[in-house]
């Protein structure tokens, strides 16, 4: 069973709003994030959730090479609820380098080699001068600059595992915790808005012309978002205040089965579940909310619906909160986690937006409007391209 | 802090090293290093579909991967993986960004989804039937100890066998103009926690702060700092000599990877 790990300190910034206030409230309001695409030069019909204010977001000056949207995005997350003093508070306690840094992303800042493309030597095709490949583009540039805009000198990682990236940083991180080359880390997930995605997706059929639907009989595709959240992760001491949230287990898994669609019955999704819960020593029925993955893509939410319905049946409360945040892709994992967090924390199971006809196929207890109850026991699901799936299961200490 | 694992199979390919049987006496010095561009296999494991969507990550990973679990006598399914790379198919990336910045930006998708950092990841399960989990990393040119710190500690935590693969892939022009990796090169580690008959040597490693050690072969050397997966080098090296040997592995600019290797 996992010794449980304290999430010390948390934040979200994604379309409903920066930090937890403003995404509490607009969970509260039931009021969604998500707007028709102005996004850059994108000419396609289709609704995103952008975060507003990334644009004016200013790195310091010895970070400029990190300077893009992703970045950006990151630091303006960061500076949400005190997150970066209560890292430098753990840095006091346990050393720069004993605190780690886990990232989860799926793009990092790739729109910046999308717009450095447009403006190539007419001649010989290479880059533009100023074009910073390891501060935006590479993978790892986010965790990189996560890293050392904390001040951290520790081990530091991009988990990116496309859409499940951000919860998978959860168990990469409680291993290398357990394992002790780390005393704390900051876990987090960080994916903004480019061109990639959004043709990528668009490619496939999947993109809605509407707000996505997760979970509606006429769902028909996802609404892309970006977003970032960070948790600081700490080994609890022995007195937590009764509202006090703690990873209690992770559970991951791969579908074996096809490269951009998951198992037509979730199979690989419902061993991620069932190992969570094996770690966290739970039975399904002490679930009190589940945040669906739910993208809203027709086979995505079949097979999450038969998974869960094996599992847990047709009474635990569920939604997914992609109708407010868009599917903000690697950073999906974390920002669900942290809207998990505020949940048990406020008595408060968010509805599902968007959906105005849950689809009777999919026998479950999805939540069309906010309830409020106390919980104890609450559970995440991430799952990606590629089949990788990845379940967390978040409790109170009490 | 040392964590500590069972290394049973090792796989590898890259520039004039065609797998881990002939780039022994190569790394220990009894053979000459003569570099030649790296020979990707066809990944006949796969379906004809997904053989066809393949690029050269997915061919490199399964050829590294599998001669690591054969070596190893291990099933592939029983295995959790860690894939490590500082990014993923630069062939790919290169003509989708072209497109986007193009009038025409109808992507393909199978382009798209041959994009994410773990598609090899994916085929890797597609190919194998594994549904164990599989972590999927990236830390640019510390990308190869990452991938080892996540596989040992994944060994010593979990207690179970990991099977670590690193690698990298060359990137083509422009993306090579800001990020030059001329080849592609694979390394991949069967890791136990406890012995077994298949133990090949013990493996400890620990953060330090010393200096990481080149290779005294300047063609090594140049291949070792060349690729970021290429930095495992040293630890290959050492496991090659067949004796006990200290080392320190890049890692990042803060902290690099002591290592001892003691032969079983």
């Amino acid at each position: 069973m996992l010794k449980a790990l304290h999430l010390s300190s948390f934040t979200a910034t994604n379309a409903m709003g920066c930090g937890l206030d403003e995404t509490l409230f607009a969970l509260r309001q039931q009021r969604s994030g998500l707007a028709p695409c102005a996004f850059d030069t994108v000419d396609l019909k289709t609704y995103i959730g952008q975060v507003a204010g990334v644009d004016d977001v200013a790195l310091p000056a010895g970070l400029s090479a990190f300077d893009c949207r992703n970045n950006r995005l990151a630091q303006l997350a960061l500076d949400q609820d005190g997150f970066t003093e209560s890292v430098r508070n753990a840095i006091e306690r346990y050393g720069a380098s004993r605190v780690g840094v886990f990232i989860g992303t799926s793009t990092a800042g790739i729109l910046q080699t999308e717009l450095a493309y447009r403006r190539r030597d007419k001649v010989s095709g290479a880059l533009p001068a100023d074009f910073n490949y390891r501060g935006t583009h590479s993978t790892f540039s986010v965790a990189d600059f996560t890293s050392r805009y904390l001040g951290l000198i520790g081990p530091a990682v991009v988990v990116s595992s496309a859409c499940s990236s951000s919860a998978k940083v959860f168990s990469s991180a409680r291993r290398m915790m357990a394992a002790g080359l780390i005393d704390a880390a900051v876990v987090g997930g960080v994916d903004s808005l480019c061109l990639t995605t959004l043709y990528g997706f668009n490619s496939l059929g999947l993109l809605s012309e509407q707000a996505c639907r997760p979970f509606d009989a006429q769902r028909n595709g996802i609404s892309i978002g970006e977003a970032a959240a960070f948790a600081l992760l700490e080994r609890g001491p022995e007195h937590l205040d009764p509202d006090a949230v703690l990873l209690l287990g992770v559970g991951e898994s791969s579908d074996a089965y096809h490269i951009s669609s998951p198992h037509p019955q979730g199979l690989g999704a419902r061993m991620a579940m069932q190992d969570a819960l094996n770690m966290a020593g739970l039975l399904p029925t002490e679930i009190d909310y589940i945040n669906l993955h739910g993208t809203a893509t027709q086979s995505n939410d079949a097979a999450e619906g038969q998974a869960v319905a094996a599992l847990f049946g047709s009474l635990t409360p569920c939604s997914s909160t992609k109708g407010s945040t868009g599917h903000t892709l690697g950073a999906a994992g974390a920002v669900e986690a942290i809207i998990c967090a505020l949940a048990l924390q406020n008595n408060l199971l968010p509805a599902g937006l968007n959906t105005e006809h849950p689809d009777p196929k999919l026998s479950l207890n999805y939540l069309m409007n906010n309830q409020e109850q106390t919980m104890a026991h609450v559970l995440s699901n991430s799952f990606g391209f590629g089949g990788t799936n990845c379940c967390l299961i978040f409790g109170k200490a009490t | 802090m040392t964590l500590a694992a069972y290394i049973e199979g090792i796989g590898l390919l890259g520039p004039g090293l065609s797998n881990w049987a002939s780039a022994q006496a190569i790394l220990s010095g009894e053979q000459p290093y003569e570099p030649s561009k790296t020979v990707l296999p066809m990944p006949t494991l796969l379906p004809a579909a997904e053989r066809r969507r393949s690029g050269a990550i997915v061919r490199l990973t399964l050829a590294v991967g599998l001669e690591a679990l054969a070596m190893a006598g291990q099933d592939a399914k029983q295995l959790a993986c860690v894939f490590s790379a500082s990014s993923g198919d630069g062939e790919n990336c290169h003509v989708l960004c072209d497109m986007l910045a193009s009038g025409d930006r109808a992507i393909s998708p199978t382009r798209f989804h041959n994009s994410t950092h773990n598609a090899a990841a994916g085929y890797w399960g597609i190919a194998t039937g594994a549904m164990t989990s599989a972590s999927v990393l990236s830390a640019f040119d510390a990308s190869f100890v990452a991938g080892l710190l996540e596989a040992m500690s994944q060994v010593a935590v979990d207690n179970t066998r990991t099977l670590l693969l690193a690698y990298d892939t060359a990137y083509p022009e422009p993306l090579h103009g800001v990020r030059p990796i001329n080849d592609a090169i694979g390394i991949a580690l069967v890791l136990a926690p406890q012995p077994s008959q298949h133990s090949l040597a013990q493996i400890r490693v620990g953060l330090t702060l010393e200096q990481a050690q080149t290779l005294n072969n300047p063609a090594l050397e140049q291949l070792r700092s060349g690729i970021p997966a290429a930095r495992g080098l040293p630890l290959l090296r050492a496991f090659a000599l067949r004796k006990k040997e200290n080392l320190v592995l890049d890692y990042l600019d803060s902290t690099r990877l002591a290592v001892t290797i003691t032969p079983c």
